[in-house]
Parts: structure tokens; sequence; C-alpha cells
């Protein structure tokens, strides 16, 4: 009442330390204690206090809805990131994988098929080939070029043409009849299992790990954001009582829409954030989960495939380390009891009828392929190679055709599970857009309504 | 070991006597465990062969002077003469990637060479049925173990007699002879089985008696891989079979083959940029067909097989089978080699 608002207002106006010493470095200090105590002074009377205030509440909006437009820029980013770059990558490092492992298998198909190989299996082949080494292609262009995904990546580029190189001369000496193109095959079949699959696997891991620390990050509770929100609501209604307690006036009108801003911005914050941990978790868990398994699963039974037409390729050439048994045959034994488990799990992974009626069709073709590859090794071992080749590569009730079954019903089962993934995840990501914006620019609203409404309450010292 | 029985037939020790007791058996009993292991961990593949050699170098001195004689020819039944015959079928255990001794035709399907024409004249012999007979194909380092566990009665597969596998198992007579050398490529400067080989690196079977030569004397060259014998093993120097030698070797991965000079000239016939190296073979060896040890029946058996196999001159079973399989690879052969029995 005693000290004019406009000049309150200017001691406000310049608690910039800069532009009152420009130039007077030796009166700094003297200057700076009589700025702090010209401050003091206005502190003492109401119309500064509130000035001071009404200034502080507004910073406090503003810098509220600055940090939740950042945290949750950030949070949306990475659900973005989930849906649109690391999901993908991951699938398709997954796919690399299988595509390899596919070429392996059916490289073997073709090679005991004779001399001349079937016109598909050739195709299928050339496209698997293709297809690797495009996706290899778009792998590394969004890959950092030090990561461990980006070496395992140069790996495989340095030895497709190595393995292809090899298909090729055992194409080349098996068209001659000669033994040799079996030699051939083998090696490249272990350059396939020994190096190359163990890379793809490192690099669908190294993806996939991507792909849950983005997921991870956009989960993360934005607490900076609901601790700024509980300080700026606990601050306006602290503003109300004291204008309430010293008015006896019930409502200012600034002050109530800042408040009503910046609950809805809380509000929003915590549905919105909370419905987009709930989607994306369940992404994970629904969708990854479940695509990690039946992937793994999908690979198990390619290596079983094709150490199954190994075992016939070479024929108690290659023996596991102790000698007791033939190397292919083991692998193969090995790969149907990790594809069972595999299989069991996904069965469990599984949560609605689409989901668990193709993998319960998978683990029957793996049944069914057990029992015909028993029946066919035997046949093998009673010495008829002939009838052991028509069991295991014939198109009629071979163990290839339960191999294509179980292929065809753990891809239908992928295909689902990636359904089921990108449209949680694609709600998470949903469940925050517009927030950022929203955020900010509800908080400029509200610090505009504090401003108005504590110049109102100066008015009246006027 | 006496002491830890005593004690607790003692009844009434108990407290410290009691672990006592305890601790020095188990001291005693891991002495007795472990000491095996420990000699055992210096290297699977050198233990175990530093053992056979001992044993072998006494059989040797008692009575292995000629390996290659066998029993004389009978056509009597014995044990393992009748099983097959109930059975109906031979089981011979073969190589299926020899060119020319024993391969799988890709265009065909069918095994053929000179190893499988014998396995048919010895089931056209036992049961009046050449076809008669489950081929098995089994990798070098399994043909003795396929006889000891009866997976196959016989095993015509390229396998050299000698002393030490005659303590394993039984041999007819030689059917073929042969002998170690160094295959190459023909511009290499590799010449045989000699200080040229120094440095280089040198591939050989798993097991064979290729590799047991380079084992014995390697002129330096380089003939082990790291890690042989275990998950790890990388299958360049030493391989499961003795044609993924040859892979290495258009591959640039090794520089030389050791291997019997008849399969490494069906490995030539598969790469004309190959040949033989030395001109005449570092070793004589002969080729047998292998029975389970003491399989007596079954080898005087197939030794008059051979007898019959042989004769005829120019128009013998034998020399056709040469003439058709190996005269391109291996020419100048003229006559089978001639038995030798054992006179004891």
């Amino acid at each position: 009442m005693t000290h004019p608002p406009s000049g309150g207002s200017q001691t406000l106006r310049t608690p910039d330390p800069v532009s009152g010493h420009a130039g007077v470095p030796a009166q700094r200090r003297t200057t700076w204690a009589a700025q702090t105590r010209r401050l003091r002074d206005v502190a003492t009377t109401e119309p500064g206090r509130l000035q001071i205030i009404g200034a502080v509440l507004a910073l406090l909006v503003v810098a509220f809805g600055a940090v939740t437009t950042l945290e949750i820029s950030q949070r949306a980013s990475s659900a973005d990131d989930v849906v649109s770059r690391s999901q993908p990558l991951s699938a398709d490092a997954a796919d690399i994988y299988r595509f390899l492992a596919d070429a392996d298998t059916t490289a073997a198909s073709g090679f005991l098929a004779g001399a001349q190989e079937p016109e598909d299996v050739q195709e299928q082949y050339r496209k698997d080939i293709e297809e690797a080494a495009r996706l290899l292609v778009k792998a590394s262009g969004s890959t950092d070029s030090d990561s461990a995904s980006s070496r395992e990546i140069a790996t495989l580029n340095k030895l497709l043409p190595v393995y292809t190189g090899l298909i090729e001369r055992a194409r080349a000496n098996n068209r001659q009849g000669l033994p040799l193109g079996g030699a051939y095959l083998r090696y490249a079949n272990q350059k396939m299992t020994g190096e190359m699959l163990p890379a793809a696997e490192r690099l669908y891991a190294a993806e996939t790990g991507r792909l849950e620390s983005d997921s991870a990050d956009a989960r993360q509770w934005p607490l900076w954001s609901v601790g700024a929100g509980i300080v700026v609501l606990g601050a306006l209604v602290w503003m109300q009582r004291r204008t309430y307690r010293r008015t006896n006036r019930v409502l200012n009108h600034g002050l109530l829409v800042a408040t009503a801003a910046a609950s809805v911005v809380v509000l929003w914050l915590a549905v919105g954030h909370v419905v987009a941990r709930v989607e994306l978790r369940s992404a994970m868990v629904h969708g990854q989960a479940s695509l990690d398994v039946l992937n793994d699963a999908r690979i198990s039974s390619l290596k079983a495939r094709a150490n199954e037409n190994l075992t016939l390729v070479a024929r108690g050439a290659v023996l596991t380390p102790d000698g007791s048994a033939d190397q292919y045959e083991a692998d193969y034994s090995t790969g149907m009891k990790s594809l069972k488990a595999q299989l069991t799990k996904a069965g469990r992974l599984a949560d609605d009828e689409s989901g668990s009626a193709p993998v319960a069709r998978a683990a029957d073709g793996v049944a069914q392929w057990q029992v015909r590859h028993r029946e066919a090794r035997a046949t093998d071992d009673r010495g008829d190679y002939d009838g052991a080749l028509k069991q295991i590569i014939g198109t009629e009730e071979s163990t290839g055709q339960s191999f294509q079954q179980v292929d065809a019903a753990l891809e239908k089962a992928l295909a689902h599970e990636q359904g089921e993934f990108t449209a949680a995840a694609k709600d998470g990501r949903g469940a925050l857009r517009g927030l950022p914006t929203g955020a900010a620019a509800l908080a400029v609203l509200g610090a505009v309504a504090v401003i108005v409404g504590v110049n109102r309450r100066l008015s009246e010292y006027r | 070991m006496s002491r830890s029985k005593d004690r607790p037939g003692g009844g009434g020790l108990r407290g410290w006597g009691g672990v006592t007791g305890m601790a020095v058996a188990c001291a005693v009993t891991a002495a007795v465990t472990l000491l095996p292991l420990a000699h055992h961990g210096g290297g699977t593949a050198g233990s175990g062969a530093s053992g056979g050699v001992v044993t072998a170098d006494r059989a040797r001195a008692e009575a292995c002077t000629e390996p290659e004689a066998s029993l004389p020819a009978s056509g009597a039944d014995g044990p393992s003469v009748d099983r097959i015959k109930e059975r109906g079928k031979l089981i011979a255990g073969v190589d299926q990637n020899s060119f020319r001794w024993g391969y799988r035709n890709p265009e065909s399907g069918d095994l053929e060479g000179f190893d499988i024409d014998l396995v048919r004249a010895i089931a056209e012999d036992l049961l009046g049925d050449p076809d008669a007979v489950i081929f098995r194909a089994i990798p070098t380092n399994q043909r003795i173990a396929a006889l000891e566990n009866d997976r196959v009665d016989v095993v015509v597969r390229t396998m050299t007699i000698n002393c030490k596998r005659l303590e394993q198992v039984s041999f007819s007579t030689a059917y073929f002879q042969a002998g170690q050398q160094v295959l190459a490529p023909k511009d290499s400067a590799i010449t045989g089985y000699d200080s040229s080989l120094k440095g280089r690196r040198v591939c050989s079977a798993e097991g064979s008696t290729a590799y047991e030569a380079l084992e014995e004397k390697s002129f330096g060259a380089l003939y082990k891989d790291d890690f042989d014998g275990t998950e790890r093993d990388p299958d360049l120097l030493t391989v499961p079979n003795q044609l993924d030698c040859l892979v290495r070797l258009q591959l640039g991965e090794v520089d030389a083959i050791v291997t019997d000079n008849a399969l490494a000239a069906g490995q030539a016939a598969q790469d004309p940029a190959v040949e033989l190296k030395g001109k005449a073979p570092f070793t004589t060896e002969f080729y047998g067909v292998a029975t389970k040890k003491d399989a007596d029946d079954l080898v005087a058996r197939v030794n008059k097989v051979l007898v019959d196999y042989r004769a005829g001159g120019k128009d013998s079973p034998w020399m056709r089978s040469y003439e058709k399989w190996l005269a391109t690879g291996l020419p100048g052969i003229t006559a089978p080699p001639a038995p030798k029995y054992r006179t004891d």
C-alpha cells in the first residue's frame, strides 16, 4: 500500500544481476547487496509478495509443462522406436537367421534328390540366399558401425559368399557323379552351423536386446513429471488457501483455471502413461516372448531337418567326438528335443485359440515327424538306402512332409504373434500421442492464468 | 583303504577318530580315482595311442611278425557264418566316399567300386546271392568299433592289415597291396614324403594309417588341429574322411594330403590338377577283409572266397574288377597279391 505497485514490479523485473552491473565490476558486491536489500524491502509488502509468488507460480507451471513435454517425448519416441524400428529390426534378424538355416536345409534336400535338383528346391534355395543378403544390407543400414550387431552383420556378409561357393562346388561335383560333392556339402553345412548360424543368432539376440531396452525406456515411470505435477498442484492449492485467508474470497478465477490445467496434465500424464505401459508390456509379454520362442522353434526344426538330410548325405562319415554315434543323427535328436521343449513353452505362452491352434498343429507334426524318422532310420539301417531316401525326401508320407507341416504351422503362429505384438505396441504408442503438445499448451495456459489471477489481486492494491 | 574299513568295523570309534578315518578314506579314494584322470587329461588321442603302442610292441615281439598272414582257407561253417546264413543277409561295413573303391554314385544312388565287388562275391559264396548284402557306410575311425559292436559282419573298406589292429580284429588274406603316398597339386614344390613337407599343412583322416605315419615322422609338417577330438575341433588338418582332405586342398586350406595311394588315385580321378608325389609309396600295406576278432570260421571262409576271386589269371574276377575300377587311376598292376597263411 505504501509502495506503488509499478515500483515493485520494476524491482522484480530486474533480478538479473548482469543487466544492473555490466561494466561496473568494482561495484558488483555493493550493488548486489543493494539489490537483495531492495528485494527484501519489496517482500515485506503484500503486493510485493504477491508479485514474487505469482512469478514463482507461473514459472513452476511452465517448468512442469516443460518437464512433462520433455519426459513424455522421450517415452513416446522410445515407444515409437519399439513399433517402427527395433521390433522390425529384431524380426528382420530372425528372418536372416531363418533364411540362412532354410538355405542349408534346402541345399541338402536338393543334393539328396540327385544330379538334377528339382526346380522348386533350387528356386527356394535361391530365394533364401537373396532374402538373407537383402536383409543383411537393410540391417547394416540401420546399425551403428561399431556395435555388436554390426560385427555380426560383417561376419555374415563375409561368410555368405563363402557358403554359396561351397554349395556351388558341391552341386558341380554332384552333377558329375563325383563323391567329392557330398564332402563339399558337409563342409558347407559345417560353415553354416559352426559359424554363420551362431553369428545370426547373436545378431538376433542383439537386436532383440535393443527392442527390450527401447520398450523398457518407454515404460519407465515419468517421475520428474509426476513430481513436478504434485509440487505445482500443491503450490496452487497453498496460494488459493492464502488468498482465501486474506480476502475471504473463495474463488480466484485465474488460479482456478491454472489448477484445472495442471490437474488435467497430471491426470492425462498418469492415465496415458499407465495405458502405454500396460500395452507395451503386453506387447512384450504376449507378443515378443512368444515370437522369441517360436523363432527358436522354427530354427530348431530347420536345423533338425538339415541334420536329417545330412545323415543320408554323410552316411556315417562324421561321428560325435567320442566316436560312439553319427554326428548328424545325434544333432538331429538334440534339435528335435529342443524343438519339442520350445513348442511346449510356446503353447503355454499362447493366450488365445488362434495362437495356440497352430502351435498344437506344429506339435502334432513333430510327433509324426519323429515316428516317420524312426521308420526311415530303420530302413536305412537295414541297408535300404533308396527306401530311406523316399521316406525322408519323398512327396508322400515322408519326414519332409511332416517338416513342411511343422514349418507352415510355425509360420502361421509367428504371423499371429507378430500381429498381437504390433497391435499392442501401437496402442501403447497411441496412448502417449498428443500428450507432449497437450502438456505444453496446458502449461502455458496455466501460467497465463496464474499471472492473470495474481494481477487481479494486485489491482486491488492500486 | 584298509584303515577306512577297519574304523567303522571297530564300532566304538566316534568323534575325531571317525572323522580322521573318513578323511583318510576320502583322500585315498580321491588319489586312486583322480590319478588316472589326471594322467588321461594329458591328451585324449596321445594317452590312448601310447597305451596301445606298448601292448602292440609286446604283441609284435611275441607273435606279430607277418600280419598279413591269415588262417588257411576253408569252406566249413561256424558260429559266425551260421549267423549270417540265418539272417539271410551279409552286413558289410563299406565306404561311400572312396571313388572307385566304395562310393555311392549320385546318378544311380548305388554303391559301387572295387571293395563293393568283393563284398558281393563274399555274399554270393555265403548266401548264393550277390545282392544279399546290407551295406553300412562307416567312417574310418569306426571300422573297428563297428565290428566289436556287431554292427557289421565284415569291413571291406580299404582297411590296412597291421599288428596293432590285429589285436582288436581278425583279417583275411591280403586282397590288395597299397602304400601311403603324398598327394599334392601338380605344380606344388612338394616332392613326396620328405623334407619338402617342412612347414606345409598336411591333411589326413582321423585315426588313419596316414595320421599314424605323420605322428611317427612328420618332416616338420603341420598335421594336427588345435582341439582335435573335442567339440571345437576345426576339422582342418585331420578330417573325418580322407575325401574331406581333397575339399580342403582344393580350397587352399591345406598344401598336401597323405593317404593310401589307392585312395589317392581315387581322389586324383576326381581332380585332374592333383597328382601322387614321390616315385613309390613310402610304406607297403595290404588291404584285408576285417572281421570281429576270433571269428575264425568267417575269416577262413572269406579266404576261400579270395582264393576263387584271385584264380583265373587275366580273367579272374579280381583282375576284371581291377580293370573296371582301378586301372585308370592306378595302372600297372598285373596280378593280385599272393596270399600268405599262418603256419602256427
